[in-house]
């Protein structure tokens, strides 16, 4: 069998511009192509819309108390919403790195090689332990998984719901598919994913599986 | 040897191969690679390095071409 051709390694996101854009942005004209300044709007109004949610149950739970004590059951369960609307959030990011489910064992491995031949020995790594690609950018560094890429920048991590259409892949070719999207066009590719959540990276993390969460910490080294 | 693949079930399936040299081969490269397009899937080559490229045409001297399917918000 004739040895498959080597693919050099990755290096950081070049300048999007020398690139064509993304050809899927077509099926989503209406929508504002992502910028470091509208992504950052984006946060910023995703923490707002958290505390929208969280400060009405808050006060409803000392209005209750204030009223009266007897009413401690139903302030304690207004205190319960708060705190778990941020956490349902937090949850639908993590989900967007959950491993699919898997082909049979020979798709996986072909698909696997082929990966491997995109990425670099410790990204390659990084992928066998976590399931995760790291991938630096200009707009953060990445971590890129079956059905979805979360984007680790300075003061928050945004998580993006985004594959490949079809149901068949081996998930070494979906991570593939998504990588190279993002190697395409690194707005483009932020642009025609749904932002699932954004916010600190520690509400995300304690919601990732254990072994995602060294992925997210080797972001927070850089 | 270039090398026309597609991404798919199997892990990945290569539709042709040429030589720049073989007239044979490369028509036959562009016809698989023209039916891939008209079944909706986008060529890319790797520019190595975090770069990818999009293309339109068969690039006759690259020498892996990788087609994909379109990726869409979840």
């Amino acid at each position: 069998m004739a040895a498959e051709p080597a693919i050099p390694a990755a290096l950081p996101l070049g300048d999007g511009a020398a690139s064509p854009g993304l050809p899927e942005l077509a099926t989503v004209a209406w929508r504002p192509r992502a910028t470091a300044v509208r992504l950052e709007r984006r946060g910023r109004l995703w923490t707002l819309t958290t505390v929208a949610h969280v400060v009405p149950f808050v006060l409803v739970a000392i209005a209750m108390l204030a009223l009266s004590p007897l009413a401690a059951p139903v302030a304690l369960v207004a205190l319960a919403h708060a705190w778990i609307i941020p956490e349902l959030y937090a949850q639908r990011g993590a989900n967007v790195t959950r491993p699919r489910r898997r082909a049979a064992d020979g798709p996986e491995r072909v698909a696997l090689g082929l990966l491997g031949d995109l990425i670099d020995h410790d990204a390659r790594e990084t992928h066998a332990r976590t399931g995760l690609v790291p991938e630096p950018g200009r707009l953060g560094s990445w971590l890129v998984g079956e059905a979805g890429a979360l984007l680790v920048t300075r003061r928050r991590v945004y998580c993006w719901c985004v594959k490949a259409t079809g149901h068949d892949l081996p998930s070494g070719d979906r991570v593939a598919h998504l990588l190279l999207a993002l190697r395409t066009d690194e707005e483009g590719f932020a642009t025609v994913a749904n932002l699932a959540f954004s916010g600190a990276r520690w509400r995300l993390r304690r919601r990732l599986p254990a072994r995602q969460r060294a992925a997210l910490d080797a972001c927070r080294e850089e | 040897m270039s090398r026309l693949i597609r991404m798919d079930h199997t892990g990945h399936t290569t539709l042709a191969e040429w030589a720049a040299g073989d007239a044979a081969s490369v028509e036959a490269a562009v016809a698989a690679f023209r039916e891939e397009l008209e079944r909706g899937s986008i060529a890319m080559v790797s520019r190595g390095a975090g770069h990818a490229e999009h293309v339109r045409e068969l690039p006759l001297d690259e020498e892996l071409v990788i087609m994909r399917r379109p990726i869409a918000g979840g």
